[in-house]
């Protein structure tokens, strides 16, 4: 069990090297891959998540910790499918057609995959048509849209309507967020959900990976 | 014109301009449209004229160009960084021509939109470089000042600083950083709260230091008083009108020239030297607020 902690511990420090080193340890100590990722990993990312929402730390030190963490995931990754141990679900997240604003987009990122789930990031500017496709052939159940721009927002819409016209609404869900977004503009639209920030945003997804 | 420096030295409060973003888009909304503000540059130095104008005849004492994304860096992302020269160079020439020595000619200078290393991909010297190169057009095409704003990590500002020194020892120099209140005080996302701020950007010699953007103007009553505590360098503060909201595609901003006119009655009180507005504010606020300031 120690050696989980220090697994977790290392995380939110932040150096991706003790991380991976700690991560090593623990399977030579024969730890399964899911006790390493639930009890070390995502253990350690809450912690930072949590540290973001009370304003101990700030976005430095979460994207360190993201860096991590995608680094010790090399490892554990293969061992993950061998024990045929699943994901919490497909993420497909992408900032909208017209717009480069990512920051938000990858905090949200990096707070889903510290919670289990699997990300598929295709990066900013991405077309409606992109995020509708790429769910259906990737098999993801959650499609979540970020915009900063007032300007490129109407672009979240085509989304949830691109999913209707194509019977994929409830199958796929979509959730929104970023800085001019808001629950009134989720509503408008049709969307299934609104993240205020990083971490309403998670929880929003749980709720919808689970309903 | 007397310099900036010497008036403010003397106790004058000068009024600074309003938003850029918002104007341009009302009138090159096609053009801005998949690309940046400061693409509009390279075609139409009129609406740019116009603009400096607006905020000129409304009072301000201080008029930015449209440089706030003119690093190499930052133009990277829309593939324009080999025009670089041109969309800084232009922008400054043209806010020169229409203010006709009546008003300083403050160069913006926004961040780079990526971030260093190790939390971010770019090496310190590459944003060094970036700056050096916005900057260099940018005072060789005679801006009064520059204003390095909105930044969120001190090292890049500081990097952006280091740069126009480098440049030029003598040009007066504003940086200011966007912060968020929290429970535990004002932050930048980065983590950089006011006391950190005022002691760096001084220390790194920046002329006036404060704070743009983020805000409306009630919060940023409390940021100046912060910064007072912690540095008597001249203070510039530049709130928004308030935070925006969407209603039916269209972005409103809730603080109205009355309300931010009043308001700015206390960040005078509070010993701010430059009064001005960022997002959401326009000719008719900065008229508003320059007349409240002038008649307290």
């Amino acid at each position: 069990m120690e050696i989980l902690e220090q697994v977790a511990r290392e995380l939110e420090l932040g150096e991706d090297e003790n991380v991976v080193e700690a991560v090593r340890r623990a399977i030579d100590q024969g730890e399964s891959a899911k006790e390493i990722l639930d009890n070390g990993l995502i253990k350690g990312m809450n912690t930072i998540g949590e540290k973001f929402k009370n304003h101990e730390v700030f976005l430095p030190e979460v994207l360190l910790a993201a860096r991590a963490m995608h680094a010790a995931m090399e490892l554990l990754k293969p061992l993950l499918i061998r024990d045929g141990i699943p994901s919490k679900g497909k993420v497909v997240l992408g900032t909208v057609q017209g717009d480069l604003h990512d920051i938000g987009k990858n905090l949200v990122g990096i707070l889903l995959k510290g919670a289990g789930f699997e990300v598929i990031d295709l990066g900013h500017d991405v077309a409606p048509e992109q995020f509708v496709e790429t769910a259906k052939t990737e098999g993801a159940s959650i499609i979540g849209m970020s915009a900063l721009l007032t300007t490129t927002m109407p672009s979240m819409k085509k989304v949830v309507e691109l999913l209707k016209k194509e019977n994929l609404q409830g199958k796929i869900k979509t959730i929104i967020g970023g800085a001019p977004a808001s629950q009134a503009y989720a509503d408008e639209i049709g969307a299934d959900a609104y993240g205020y920030d990083g971490s309403s945003a998670v929880e929003c997804v749980e709720r919808l990976a689970n309903d | 014109m007397e310099a900036i420096l010497n008036r403010i030295k003397q106790g004058e409060i000068l009024i600074g301009d309003g938003a850029m973003g918002s104007l341009l888009m009302a009138r090159a909304k096609d053009l801005i449209k998949g690309k940046c503000p400061e693409f509009i540059n390279l075609s139409r130095t009129d609406i740019l004229e116009e603009i400096a104008r607006l905020y000129l005849e409304a009072g301000a004492d201080i008029v930015q160009t449209n440089t706030f994304g003119g690093s190499p860096l930052k133009l990277s992302a829309y593939n324009l960084q080999d025009q670089t020269e041109e969309i800084n160079r232009v922008a400054v020439q043209a806010v020169r021509k229409a203010v006709d020595g009546k008003a300083y000619v403050s160069a913006s200078c926004g961040p780079c939109g990526k971030m260093l290393k190790p939390y971010g991909t770019v090496e310190p010297e590459e944003m060094y470089q970036s700056f050096l190169r916005q900057l260099k057009v940018i005072i060789e095409a005679g801006a009064d000042i520059i204003c390095v704003e909105t930044m969120t990590d001190i090292k890049e500002a500081l990097l952006a600083i280091k740069a126009a020194k480098n440049i030029s020892p003598t040009i007066p120099l504003m940086a200011t950083m966007t912060f968020d209140k929290t429970p535990r005080g004002f932050y930048t996302m980065m983590g950089v709260n006011i006391e950190k701020a005022a002691h760096e950007l001084e220390a790194a010699g920046a002329d006036i230091i404060g704070s743009n953007c983020g805000n409306g103007i009630e919060k940023m009553i409390e940021v100046a008083k912060e910064f007072k505590k912690f540095t008597s360098l001249p203070l510039i503060i530049q709130a928004n009108a308030g935070l925006p909201t969407v209603k039916d595609d269209v972005v409103v901003y809730p603080e109205t020239p009355e309300f931010m006119a009043e308001k700015s009655k206390e960040l005078a009180a509070a010993g701010v030297s430059i009064i001005g507005g960022c997002c959401g504010t326009t000719p008719e606020h900065i008229r508003a607020i320059g007349q409240a300031v002038r008649s307290r």
